[in-house]
């Protein structure tokens, strides 16, 4: 069987999957629970000066019948008093010395505060340090959060004023709420963070209830943009984790990834982008803790058909497998071809094709039944049939490669070939 | 034995005769299936349906809760799409040519989905059409079933004003007298009826029947056009020694007074014979079992593979503990004084395949005879044929002949449902109205 431990500096789990700093790791009683159901760690919800919340709090957007797709919060770091948390994260170490406990921080902006509330959490027994540099709301208009995060200067001096005083692995969170996120990575890298965790939530309105006019979540009338998260961002977590797994100064430090991931298969993305271990937070809230037990054995699993006999040998495969559109192989091409034992009919395919793509579909009317077939010459291999299409494996597409050698845009140009075949 | 009402007690019977296929129960229940929907293209199910409903875009429009739009998408191609959704044999129409069949999964229940949004429009009265300025252009209908009220709705629609002559004192046709109780209510098809003409400009008149109250002739000379839609009459005569036995009953006329007396009113044999094996002959028989029947017997001359009914049909005969009996032909009703006793039956084989495509059955001399004291006649239905030829109509076996789906020999007359066809379904003969209010708007604007 695979062995699905990690080793994030030195900070032990027994397979990586942390709870990400939010409700789910806000008390004791939260994160015994989640331990007894097995998860490898947990950031402790962001701890720092006294906030208050508001009510309601969370909207989500569903989806052709689906709840949950994407979710936001517009609540603030950690409501309860620090004396409390503190005392209840030195429980949980003592009972479950072989979990991860990573604490998240967010002190006012100033050295004191920020090494006053290491030096607690230190002693309090946290193993390593995430520094929320993220939080889109409520926290910003102070001065933290995404307000540091979003300036790559700002973001620097708060890392070296940690870096000064923390004696445990500093993980710096990473905003989504930028137009990149390498130049605050880069900052904080610089500045001697230890480790990077990106995404935190994605600033949104979800919805407007089309009765009050009053957009999600509810306030006494009134709304603000919410953090958003859950698996609709999983594409847009996956790409901002590329360019920091990318970059040759972000790149040499360990990453937690985080963003929509709610399945092993999720997971497993996010580790062949670069990522060693992965944060959960909305998969959790919709379904309780016991996702952890699929999520572990079906890495396992994976890993067990694969081969691979520890996390390190995928880490990061994917990484270099994402490249620059003008290095992409012009010759290569593929085609739709459809199955017709496994066709049902639907005609997905044909009024996708139809209206939207390359009118490469071919409708020969039947009584019900109507026949689809490819028109090969026609296809310029966009898969949008074969994604529309409802049965698994009825469209694939076949290699029909225009020329056997590699050929990309530049070369294309260079030597003057010809444009627009389709 | 004997012929006997009062069976059972008023919660029996309301067991019994309760809705065969219940509602959903929440708007999330029709979500679930809504959203299974895949939206097919140049859907198999809006083909398989006589009115062409376009099912996938009502579906569409219950998950986006476009409700006044889906009960719009659904009326618009067939104004009885409520009733429809309670009697049609989808298994053989939308849901049996559903994509999921090929998947070996369950269809969606498009019937149970356009009952939610049917009922949810029929129960807020929702007036989802405008009638057009009356043009002053008037035209008869003879029959209020489903193809008079279709076309009725369609013609009213472009502002000409309709006259029903009706020889029942309810609309609905056999919608109201026919089919079977556990599908549509007495309540349900009054709703229905009142639903569709509320539209405006169709005046009903009841108890007026072509050849009694009211001549064809005099129609053509009062009205721009005329549209006869009355459908089709009794079940068929066996023609057998002992039919004039008491206890021999025409299943429409039994089902007749099931669909208008109190279900404890009628009056049942212990031991039925219904014979003949069409939607008719089901319904006879199910519903002689539900009024408290001991025991009930379809007699058909020929197997399961010929059959007329769906399978799904057979199927709830066969749940309600009715028995059958393939390759039997009624031969003989024995009584004692006067009342049936026993049915005696030639048993048949199948012999060469038939002008209908079908194999016929021929008898092997041999017989066997059943101990009975009821015997209903459902072996297809015969059409007015002596209405018809009064009339002058061109007709086969009184089935008005048409030309262009809908036009009869006389100018200005148009026919279209059950009396055309012989006896299909509801569906069939809203269709049938619709097309005989487009020929008819052809022909008036001439
Ligand atoms: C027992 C039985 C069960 C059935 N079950 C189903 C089912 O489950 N699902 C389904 O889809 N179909 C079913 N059908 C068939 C369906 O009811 C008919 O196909 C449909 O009602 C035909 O509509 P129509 O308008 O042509 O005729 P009808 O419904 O017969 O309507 C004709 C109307 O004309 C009136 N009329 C007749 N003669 C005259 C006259 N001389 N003057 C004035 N008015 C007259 C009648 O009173 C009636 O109101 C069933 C039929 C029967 C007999
Ligand atoms: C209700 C809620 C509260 C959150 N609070 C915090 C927080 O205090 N600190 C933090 O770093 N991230 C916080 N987050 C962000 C999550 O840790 C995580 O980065 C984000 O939800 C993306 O992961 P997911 O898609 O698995 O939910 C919060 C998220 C939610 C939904
Ligand atoms: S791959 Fe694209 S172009 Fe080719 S048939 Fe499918 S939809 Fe059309
Ligand atoms: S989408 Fe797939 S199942 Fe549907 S018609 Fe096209 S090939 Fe067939």
């Amino acid at each position: 069987m695979a062995d699905i431990s990690v080793n994030f500096l030195g900070i032990k789990s027994p397979n990586p999957f942390w709870l990400a700093s939010a409700p789910p790791t806000d008390k004791k009683i939260n994160v015994v629970r989640a331990f007894e159901a097995g998860w490898g760690g947990v950031v402790w919800k962001t701890l720092g000066s006294q906030v208050k919340n508001v009510s309601s709090r969370y909207s989500s957007v569903d989806f052709g019948g689906h709840r949950v797709m994407g979710f936001n919060n517009i609540e603030l770091i950690s409501d309860r008093p620090l004396d409390i948390n503190l005392k209840e994260i030195t429980e949980v170490v003592k009972m479950y010395p072989d979990r991860a406990m990573i604490v998240s921080l967010m002190a006012d902006n100033n050295r004191a505060s920020w090494h006053e509330l290491i030096k607690k959490c230190e002693d309090a027994g946290a193993m390593g340090f995430e520094l929320n540099f993220g939080c889109p709301h409520g926290m910003t208009e102070r001065g933290m959060g995404a307000a540091v995060g979003q300036d790559p200067e700002i973001a620097k001096m708060v890392v070296e004023w940690v870096m000064e005083k923390a004696t445990i692995p500093v993980i710096t969170k990473l905003t989504p709420n930028v137009h990149s996120v390498v130049p605050t990575g880069k900052a904080c890298v610089e500045a001697g963070t230890n480790a990077l965790s990106l995404i935190n939530t994605i600033q949104s309105v979800t919805g407007i209830d089309l009765d009050t006019l009053v957009p999600n979540p509810y306030v006494a009338g009134k709304s603000v943009f919410g953090g958003y998260c859950g698996p609709a961002v999983k594409p847009i977590a996956l790409k901002m984790l590329t360019t920091i797994s990318q970059n040759e100064i972000t790149k040499k430090v360990p990453i937690s990834g985080i963003g929509g991931i709610s399945t092993w298969k999720d997971a497993v993305e996010f580790m062949l982008l670069g990522a060693t271990t992965v944060q959960v937070c909305t998969a959790a809230m919709k379904h309780g803790f016991r996702i952890v037990e699929d999520m572990c054995e079906g890495l396992s699993n994976w890993m067990d058909e694969k081969g691979y006999k520890t996390v390190k040998d995928f880490v990061g495969k994917s990484v270099e497998k994402i490249t620059h559109w003008e290095d992409l192989d012009i010759n290569y091409h593929h085609v739709a071809s459809i199955n017709q034992d496994k066709c049902i009919h639907c005609g997905l395919c044909y009024i996708a094709c139809e209206d939207t793509s390359h009118q490469s579909i071919n409708l020969t009317k039947g009584q019900p039944y109507n026949t689809y077939t490819i028109k090969e010459e026609e296809c310029v291999g966009c898969n949008l049939c074969k994604l529309v299409c409802p049965v698994d494996n009825c469209i694939t597409m076949v290699e029909k490669r225009v020329a056997p050698e590699y050929i990309n845009w530049k070369d294309w140009q260079r030597m003057g070939l010809p444009l627009n075949d389709h | 034995m004997a012929i006997l009402n009062n069976r059972l007690s008023a919660e029996q019977y309301k067991e019994h005769f309760s809705d065969i296929h219940p509602p959903f129960e929440t708007k999330e229940a029709a979500m679930v299936e809504a959203n299974r929907c895949l939206f097919c293209y140049d859907a198999p199910c809006m083909k398989s349906c006589p009115t062409s409903i376009d099912v996938p875009k009502f579906i569409k429009q219950i998950t986006t809760e476009n409700i006044k739009g889906s009960a719009r998408t659904i009326f618009s191609s067939n104004i009885m799409g409520a009733g429809c959704s309670k009697v049609c044999p989808v298994e053989k129409l939308c849901e049996g040519a559903c994509v999921y069949n090929f998947m070996d999964e369950a269809p969606i229940p498009i019937a149970k989905l356009q009952r939610y949004s049917t009922e949810t429009a029929m129960k807020n009265n929702w007036h989802l059409f405008e009638r057009k300025k009356s043009t002053g252009k008037k035209v008869a209908i003879v029959g209020a079933g489903p193809a008079g009220l279709s076309c009725a709705h369609v013609l009213s629609r472009e502002g000409i004003d309709v006259t029903i002559y009706e020889k029942e004192s309810k609309g609905g046709g056999l919608m109201t007298y026919g089919i079977a109780a556990y599908k549509v209510t007495p309540e349900f098809c009054e709703d229905e009826v009142n639903y569709i003409t509320a539209i405006g400009g169709i005046d009903i008149k009841y108890n007026h029947a072509l050849g009694k109250e009211v001549t064809l002739e005099q129609l053509q000379q009062s009205y721009d056009a005329v549209y006869l839609a009355f459908g089709v009459g009794l079940a068929r005569q066996l023609d057998i020694p002992g039919e004039q036995l008491e206890g021999v009953v025409d299943a429409i006329r039994f089902i007749y007074h099931l669909r208008t007396q109190g279900y404890s009113a009628i009056s049942v044999g212990d031991s039925v014979a219904v014979i003949g094996m069409g939607m008719t002959a089901i319904d006879a028989a199910t519903q002689a079992k539900r009024l408290g029947a001991k025991h009930v017997t379809l007699i058909y001359r020929r197997t399961e593979a010929e059959m007329p009914c769906t399978q799904h049909e057979l199927d709830i005969a066969k749940l309600d503990g009715c028995e059958i009996i393939w390759l039997a032909a009624p031969k003989e009703i024995i009584g004692q004084n006067g009342k049936v006793t026993q049915l005696i039956c030639d048993v048949m084989k199948l012999g060469e395949v038939d002008s209908g495509g079908r194999r016929s059955p021929i008898p092997t001399g041999e017989t066997f005879s059943l101990n009975v004291d009821m015997v209903i006649k459902a072996a297809g239905q015969i059409p007015f044929e002596s209405l018809v030829s009064q009339e002058q109509i061109e007709h086969k076996q009184g089935k008005i002949t048409v030309k262009e789906k809908t036009a009869t020999n006389l100018k200005g007359v148009f026919a279209g449902g059950d009396c055309v066809n012989g006896g299909k379904e509801v569906v069939d003969a809203v269709q049938a109205g619709k097309d005989g209010a487009a020929a008819i708007m052809r022909y008036i604007t001439l």
